[in-house]
């Protein structure tokens, strides 16, 4: 008896807590105490290995820009959201942490699709929305977004760069095979290979197309066929656990020796399999921020970066870390720059956003410019497997580097249809071997 | 505790409404919760034949889906709503006439398979599906009113609470019809009804189907709501949330579903907001002490609460 009164009691008690900040929260724009960031990311279910990294180093940027007096002079503070419940929870997450917490900008997420159910939002609640991870080009293909932005590459850069880094090391491939997960960015990434593949070299031959369920456990099925079709090229834009395991066990039966492998999102997975990853093969990390990488455009800050990561975290950052870092430098940059223009004031929801369209801010790496679309354009390096001793993990060796605008589609055109207009010149034109 | 039922229903109604002026991304939460508190209804039925659906799911993420294809062609929301309905009571029935061959876990796990046949279907028809990227919604016109944004989430948020009673009625005067009544004695002996002329896979079926159909609608109102529908809703862990929403509310009364599914989406979003990285422990906890302390659900001890003694 007693025990379901306090009970309604403490749900009478949440109600209260939830509605006072709720009616606060309609003011006009003035200078905040805090600037608050609602992130969304995933803290459990397999994409917790991008997720958790992710939190880290975005908690640990925060302490870090709030101990240098915070972004134009307001100390930040982040709140993070689970999205592995599914988008029907995530979508009522969003607008509790707008509507209610009263947030500033929102960062969101590492899936597709819960960037597709969110983006939405950006519009509706008028909310600065930065993607800092998810890949999916349809989001600024097939829609305007005024108040979303993406400080990241995205799913046709991060395709076509391997594409191309493969056909000027390797060119003389005839038969290619693909095994990606079964969900949408394994399909999708399958098909924006294929399209540009097509185009710029016509005539591979497709031996095996292959979509193991989500969350296998158990590849022997598909290494045994592909050991008996021999494809010259595998690719693969597997994840995580599911890639750890694929490498592991094909590997063990040496299908390594017969094919290259192809593993645009390799990065994240190489500390887990360490010594096991065989080497000469291509990899790719959703960007250019490589802990390996040879000439950094700011040398001191990324090393301050990543060893700061290290020291607390006692682990090596992931591109997730990079992505997250990104977003917040973006912000840093893009606040700041709306702060300036309002020459002391606090802009609005709209200045906030409209500052972000163009804005070209420094990573440790390179810089990143935000196109009129809202698409970050990000340098991508590609690199063959190879070991040193630095690391304890693979790391690439015989780097290309491609420049964001080389490799993203142009404002205003679908990917699929820009990539089958590519030329084969392009092999050559495009892409800096920076050693 | 019957004659309370009514006037329960109205005080839960109006603290919902009341949340809903008062914080607007409340609003959002509880037409969820009374969208799936719709679609446990559903279960409830089949509860009282002593039947667990572990699939139920299904025909959550037809209705979403039916939702999410025919909008474009068929933009109203009224009448998406009732296409919803409609497709899953037909989908229930084709289904339903072989799963309700079978009792006990058979049928559980029946119905979870066909769940997941459906979740497949969902992921592997990528181009037609969107995999699990999903496919969008966009705000429609209810009844031929184009709306804004705002209107639109109320007219939705009454449009599931005027369902929901409705609902509730309909369903708590068949459960005291004779065909209802039938349900409870296939729970407690098949053959007796058998021998008093009642077929009861009959009764079976014509509950699966309208079990079905509260499943569909409550999947319209969902995708009306989020305005994005996955795969994941057909998911098994969808199908168990429904579950843990009929044992949370109690399966002695039709208010019994919705109270469960306010009191989940409450619970998940204050423990989400709180302690994001342990929010399933919170929830699986609260299922715990349900089951240990007040096994008839939170029916049940609002019961107790009355005095009355739950019963069924």
């Amino acid at each position: 008896m007693t025990a379901s009164l306090t009970r309604r009691e403490a749900l009478a008690a949440g109600f209260g807590t939830v509605l006072l900040p709720a009616t606060l929260s309609a003011q006009p724009a003035a200078k905040p105490a805090e600037f608050k960031i609602g992130v969304t990311t995933f803290l459990s279910g397999p994409a917790s290995v991008f997720g958790v990294p992710s939190r880290k180093a975005c908690e640990m940027l925060v302490d870090q820009i709030n101990a240098a007096g915070g972004i134009a002079g307001v100390p930040l503070r982040a709140t993070f959201v689970d999205e592995a419940p599914g988008t029907d929870h995530l979508v009522g997450e969003f607008r509790r942490l707008v509507q209610s917490e009263g947030v500033h900008a929102m960062f969101q997420s590492i899936s597709s699709g819960s960037c597709l159910a969110c983006t939405p939002l950006s519009r509706e609640l008028q909310k600065l929305t930065i993607l800092w991870d998810c890949g999916t080009q349809r989001i600024f293909e097939e829609n305007r977004w005024e108040y979303a932005f993406r400080t990241q590459g995205y799913g046709t850069p991060e395709i076509l760069a391997p594409l191309l880094y493969l056909l000027k090391k390797k060119p003389d491939f005839r038969t290619v095979a693909v095994i990606n997960q079964d969900y949408a960015w394994g399909r999708d990434s399958w098909e924006l290979w294929k399209a540009g593949m097509d185009a710029l070299k016509p005539g591979v031959r497709v031996v095996a197309e292959m979509f193991p369920r989500f969350g296998s456990t158990d590849f022997s099925t598909e290494i045994t066929r592909l050991l008996a079709l021999r494809p010259d090229v595998i690719l693969s834009t597997s994840w995580g656990g599911e890639l750890v395991t694929f490498v592991r066990q094909a590997t063990e039966r040496r299908l390594h020796e017969r094919s290259t492998f192809v593993l645009p999102v390799a990065e994240a997975s190489l500390p887990t399999l360490g010594r096991s990853m065989p080497e000469g093969h291509i990899i790719g990390t959703r960007g250019d921020h490589w802990n390996n990488h040879p000439a950094p455009a700011n040398p001191q800050l990324f090393n301050e970066f990543v060893t700061a990561y290290r020291t607390r975290f006692n682990e090596w950052p992931i591109y997730p870390c990079h992505h997250m870092a990104q977003a917040i430098w973006a912000l840093k940059a893009g606040v700041e720059k709306a702060v300036a223009a309002k020459s002391g004031g606090w802009p609005s929801d709209l200045e906030m956003a409209n500052a972000f369209r163009g804005l070209t801010f420094p990573t440790p790496t390179s810089t990143i410019t935000l196109r009129e679309d809202g698409q970050g354009l990000e340098d991508q390096i590609v690199g063959l497997s190879s070991f040193n001793d630095r690391f304890p993990f693979s790391v690439p060796k015989e780097m290309i580097q491609f420049t964001g605008a080389q490799v993203s589609a142009p404002v205003g055109q679908k990917s699929t249809d820009w990539l089958k207009t590519l030329k084969p010149d392009m092999i050559a034109s495009s892409g800096r071997s920076i050693g | 505790m019957r004659r309370y039922e009514p006037i329960l229903a109205l005080v839960l109604a109006a603290a919902m409404i009341t949340a809903a002026i008062m914080a607007p991304w409340l609003r959002f939460v509880l037409t969820i919760a009374l969208a799936k508190g719709i679609a446990v209804v559903g279960i409830l039925l089949l509860l009282r034949a002593g039947q667990v659906s572990f699939g139920h799911a299904l025909y959550v993420a037809f209705g979403a889906y039916v939702v999410a294809f025919l909008a474009p062609r068929l933009n109203d929301a009224v009448l998406l709503l009732a296409a919803a309905a409609v497709g899953a009571g037909i989908l229930g029935l084709l289904i339903g006439l072989f799963v309700t061959r079978y009792r006990q876990i058979f049928f559980g796990m029946l119905n979870l398979a066909m769940s997941m046949v459906f979740y497949s279907l969902l992921e592997k028809l990528y181009h037609i599906t969107h995999g699990s990227d999903g496919i969008r919604v966009e705000v429609m016109p209810v009844a031929g009113q184009a709306l804004d944004r705002v209107a639109y989430e109320w007219s939705i948020f009454g449009i599931a609470l005027a369902l929901a009673f409705t609902v509730g009625l309909l369903v708590r005067l068949y459960l005291s019809s004779p065909m209802g009544e039938a349900l409870a004695g296939i729970k407690t002996r098949e053959t007796r009804l058998e021998f008093m002329g009642v077929p009861a896979r009959g009764v079976l079926l014509s509950a699966y189907v309208m079990s079905a159909m509260l499943g569909g609608i409550g999947g319209a109102i969902i995708a009306m709501t989020s305005r994005h529908v996955t795969p994941l809703l057909a998911y098994w862990t969808s199908s168990g949330e429904l579950v843990f929403i009929a044992i949370l509310g109690g399966a002695g009364g039709v208010l019994g579903p919705f109270l469960g599914a306010a009191a989940f989406e409450l619970v998940r979003i204050y423990a989400a907001a709180s302690f994001a990285d342990a929010w399933q422990l919170i929830l699986g906890s609260v299922l715990l002490l349900v089951i240990l302390f007040a096994p008839g659900g939170l029916w049940g001890m609002a019961a107790r609460l009355l005095g009355k003694g739950g019963t069924r």
